[in-house]
Order: structure tokens, then C-alpha cells, then sequence
């Protein structure tokens, strides 16, 4: 038996990937749909020499693993809808303080406790704005559990390149569904390590003042340096400040590092994109419907192609544009109520072109579904 | 292979999620293949209705639900006047005979076997009824091969468990093959 080969849950997926990617310490609450990853770590990251605890609630989580990430480790938290609407405030001041961090979302139906053992994708503006003020954050998705291996690897990257959280947002039917993962060899997908400073010790560290590329490098808090950490507007000795230009160099600073790197971070799929006169756009659980639809498609001659996005925030604007170019029609198949539509709606040249096909009854939406709201689009009806 | 979709049905406690787990990890891990497997996932446990839905392919596979299966395994009654109706005609309806009494007409091959009643007439345990529902599955349909399904269940069950499972899978094959 090949041990790199596996067959899992999504959540499993996402445990081997944030393994893989250095995890040393999850703090969390379980909650459906998102339990398996709490207990699958509960049980492996003591065994790898990490730390798991189960904490009394979902912000204590939160705030316990940017607690240790500022102590040197990468960190994991793991939640469900109403379990994330806890995090926000936390997740604000992670942004503010800017200290990496990956919390995992595996979406369920909401508001509220809503529909807990159901798939949704209601989240996706709430992973942007769920915290209050400009901010910048990033959110990555997957639709298969290679995908929700290597796209876990990838936000820890990214929460250590760019020190920011980075919200994993999976769903409940690539979370539940059990599938194939080749677990790849060590050293075959790059990992980021924490960037830290060589400032010795004794020497004045300034935890906010950023190197020639503008990096930040970190120094282990409670190790060789001390220094302030502050979810107000701060200066590079990271305290407080509400000078004009501080508060409006910082917050530039927070929103540009990622937006301005937005093509860097970009992740996308191409699925039968060549020559397609209908474009799908999709992501997570709802673009193995519109794929499966694609390739049906395609096989009885219609130019019908997938773009699926990977990365939903910062929203991968120009990749959209420039895909959906010559698309006679651009169809956003997603599990709520238009979220991604609208986004794709501001940034594609001609807005009437793009349509919803969508459901939010907590099932799996089907390729039939798509195949039936393609037929109205076309002018074919029902 | 070609593209093969089965949903099994039955009620919680029967093993039937765990069935479609062992049968969709054998097909993955020594057989090489891909393969799905999902489940309806609510507050049932023992006594709920309970589905899942697995596909098994040697290219991708997307949607991981079955729409019409071409082997449809219905453990309570319940169940199989509920999902009896999706099976893809010429498809394969299996069912216990102690738990099932079919009566409607199906565009299926419908068979009835007595899984249940054959395991407990020569193991005593009811705990192995299903992988007994796999083994008749595999003598049946041929899809995967017996000890594909074994490797499997030696990494799942406690070691003194192994022959007892081995036994149920074996009279399951005899009762799949000479139906």
C-alpha cells in the first residue's frame, strides 16, 4: 500500500496541508461542518511535537493562535459560519497588528446557525469585510482535495509573506467528501518560512519599521526583543499613535500589500477555455458541477469553458476581464446569493453579459440546474 | 473501467456509510482508480435513513452525486420505496430479503438475497451484515476485487476481527455469485 496515497475527507486534505506547510499550533471550537479538522489535529499535532487546545469558544481561538504566532509558529484556527462571525474582531486586529495567521471557514448555510449540515457559499463577503475598516485580506478556495492540499500550503506562504490572515474558505461538500490525495514529497511544494529579523539581542528592534522590499521582518515575542503590539493605528515602535500622517501611511501600507500584489496572488483555473463563447465562472464545491457540465458540453460540440477561481479576495479583477473578453455570455455558478456575480459584474467590460446561476436550498447545486438556467440565457427555454 | 455510480441506502447502524467508504478506498488505493464518496449528512445516527452516493472511474470525476445509479443497495424498506425509482434502467437493484419486500416494478435487474439471515445463521453477528452486502455486491457485479476490499478492511477493524469480516465478505461473494 502506497502510504502517500490517500482517501479522505476534504478536511483531511486540509490537515495533511497545513502539516505539510509547517502547522505548530491550532487553537479551535469545533463545529460542524468544519469538525474533522479540529479532531483529526487534536490527535496528529501532538504527535509532531505541536500544540492543539481546545479553547471555550471561537474568539478565544482566534485569539490564541495570533497569541502564538507572535511567539514564532504558524498557526491554524478551524470554524463554520457562525463560528467566524465570532472571529472578526480578532481576525481586525491580526490585520492591524499584522501577524500571519490561517483561519479556515468551511462554509455551511446561514444566517445565523442557519443550516449547519448543509453546503453554502454565503460567506465570501464576510471572509472581505467581516472585519470593520479598510483593510486588505486574502481568501483561497479549492474544489478538490489536491487542490485543498496544496492551496492550505499556500496560504500559509502567504500569510507569512505578506503578514496577514489568510481565510481558507472550503465548503461543507468538498469538506464531507471523501476523495483521492496524493500527499506530495517533501520539498515538492515550497514552503515560506517566518521571516525574522538579525537584529541581535540588546539591540533596539523596530517590530513596524520595514526593510528595503518593505518586508517586516518579525522578531519571536517574549525571546530577544521587546517591543509593543497594539490594534490601534501604531508607529514602528508598534505604539499607539494617532498622528495624521502614521494613521494614513499605515493604512495605506496594510491595504497596498496586497491589493497592489493581487496578480501575484491570483490563483485560477482553466477548464475547456479555449475558443468558449459561454464562461462559467465558479469556485469551491458548485465548480465541480459547472466543470462536469463543460466537459459534456464540450463533447457534444458547444464552446462552453470554466474559469475557476482559487483566489476570491483580493478578487482577481484583471484575470476576469481578461478571460471573459470575447464571452457572448459569462454565467457565475455559485451557492449563494450572487456574492462573486457582483464582483464579476464590476469588473468585465460589458455587466448585461453576465448572469447567475445559483442555489441556496443547502444542495449541491447540479450540473442539470446549470444546464437548465444556460438554456434561458441562450433563448432556448426551459 | 467505464464510469460506474452506486448509492446505497439503508438505516443508520447497518454500516451502510461505511460500506461505501471500504468499496470507494479499495477502488482508490489497490486498484488504482478515482473515486467519490458522499453522504447525506444530517442529525441521524442509528435508525435515521441514511444514503451515500459513490462513483468510481478511471478519469475524473467532478459531481461527486448520483443521479440514477447503475447499482442501487436498498437495506430497509423505507428506503427502497423512497430511491428504488432513480436506478438507471437496466441497472442493478440489490436488497435483502429479511428487510425488503419488493413490490414495485422496476426497470432493474432487482435481486434479493438473504444477507442478513445468512450471516446470522453462520457468524451470529449482525455487526458484519455489511460487508456480507459488499460481498454479494462483488460477487454480483465483478467491479473491484475481493481482496482489494479486504486490504481495506484489515486497516479499519481491530486485528481479531479480521477473519469474522473475511467470512462475512466470503458468504456474501457465494450468495452474490450464485444468485
Amino acid at each position: 500500500m502506497n502510504e502517500q496515497i490517500k482517501f479522505i475527507q476534504g478536511n483531511e486534505a486540509c490537515v495533511e496541508g497545513a502539516l505539510y506547510a509547517g502547522l505548530e499550533f491550532f487553537a479551535g471550537y469545533p463545529i460542524t461542518p468544519s469538525t474533522e479538522i479540529a479532531e483529526l489535529l487534536s490527535q496528529l499535532l501532538p504527535q509532531k511535537g505541536g500544540k492543539f487546545i481546545q479553547m471555550e469558544d471561537e474568539i478565544a481561538s482566534m485569539c490564541a493562535i495570533i497569541g502564538a504566532s507572535l511567539t514564532g509558529h504558524k498557526v491554524m484556527t478551524a470554524t463554520s459560519g457562525p463560528g467566524f462571525s465570532l472571529k472578526q474582531e480578532a481576525i481586525g486586529y491580526a490585520c492591524m497588528a499584522e501577524i500571519p495567521c490561517v483561519i479556515v471557514n468551511v462554509q455551511r448555510g446561514g444566517p445565523s446557525t442557519g443550516n449547519p449540515t448543509h453546503v453554502s457559499q454565503g460567506d465570501v463577503n464576510q471572509a472581505r469585510w467581516g472585519t470593520h475598516g479598510d483593510h486588505a485580506i486574502i481568501a483561497l478556495t479549492a474544489s478538490n482535495h489536491q487542490d485543498v492540499f496544496a492551496i492550505t500550503v499556500d496560504a500559509f506562504n502567504l500569510a507569512e509573506t505578506y503578514r496577514t490572515p489568510v481565510v481558507l474558505l472550503f465548503d461543507e461538500v468538498v469538506g464531507h467528501m471523501r476523495e483521492k490525495l496524493v500527499v506530495p514529497e517533501k520539498g515538492e511544494i515550497a514552503i515560506v518560512d517566518r521571516l525574522r529579523t538579525s537584529v541581535g539581542k540588546g539591540v533596539d528592534y523596530h517590530p513596524y519599521l520595514p526593510r528595503e522590499d518593505g518586508r517586516l521582518p518579525m522578531s519571536d515575542f517574549g525571546g530577544d526583543h521587546r517591543y509593543n503590539v497594539t490594534g490601534l493605528f501604531h508607529d514602528m515602535w508598534g505604539f499607539p499613535s494617532n498622528d495624521p500622517k502614521v494613521v494614513k501611511d499605515l493604512l495605506h501600507h496594510l491595504v497596498d500589500k496586497i491589493e497592489t500584489n493581487v496578480n501575484i496572488i491570483s490563483r485560477y483555473k482553466e477548464h475547456y477555455l479555449e475558443d468558449a463563447e459561454y464562461i462559467m465562472i465558479s469556485y469551491g464545491s458548485s465548480a465541480r458541477s459547472a466543470i462536469h457540465m463543460a466537459r459534456h458540453r464540450r463533447e457534444k460540440g458547444e464552446k462552453i469553458g470554466v474559469l475557476e477561481l482559487q483566489s476570491l479576495w483580493p478578487f482577481p479583477e484583471a484575470v476576469v476581464r481578461e478571460k471573459c473578453a470575447g464571452a457572448k455570455a459569462v454565467i457565475v455558478v455559485e451557492m449563494n446569493m450572487g456574492q462573486v456575480m457582483r464582483q464579476v459584474k464590476a469588473c468585465v467590460d460589458r455587466p448585461e453579459t453576465v448572469f447567475l446561476a445559483n442555489r441556496i436550498d443547502g444542495k449541491l447545486i447540479t450540473p442539470t440546474n446549470i444546464k437548465g438556467i444556460l438554456r434561458v440565457i441562450q433563448g432556448r427555454g426551459v | 473501467m467505464e464510469r460506474i455510480r452506486l448509492v446505497f441506502t439503508g438505516s443508520g447502524g447497518q454500516g451502510v456509510i461505511t460500506a461505501a467508504i471500504i468499496l470507494a478506498e479499495a477502488a482508490v488505493i489497490f486498484e488504482g482508480m478515482n473515486a467519490t464518496q458522499t453522504q447525506t449528512y444530517g442529525a441521524a445516527a442509528r435508525g435515521g435513513s441514511t444514503r451515500s452516493d459513490i462513483i468510481i472511474s478511471d478519469s475524473e470525476i467532478y459531481f461527486p452525486e448520483v443521479e440514477q445509479p447503475n447499482i442501487l443497495v436498498c437495506l430497509t424498506q423505507e428506503a427502497y420505496t423512497e430511491y428504488s425509482s432513480i436506478i438507471r434502467p437496466g441497472g442493478i437493484l440489490l436488497t435483502d430479503t429479511r428487510f425488503v419486500t419488493t413490490a414495485k416494478k422496476v426497470d432493474a435487474k432487482q435481486i434479493q438475497l438473504p444477507m442478513y439471515e445468512t450471516v446470522m445463521e453462520k457468524i451470529g453477528k449482525p455487526i458484519v451484515f455489511n460487508i456480507c452486502v459488499l460481498g454479494a455486491l462483488l460477487g454480483i457485479s465483478g467491479i473491484l476485487k475481493p481482496e482489494s476490499v479486504m486490504e481495506v478492511i484489515k486497516t479499519r477493524v481491530p486485528v481479531d476481527f479480521v477473519a469474522m469480516n473475511n467470512r462475512a465478505l466470503d458468504i456474501g461473494l457465494v450468495l452474490g455469485a450464485n444468485r
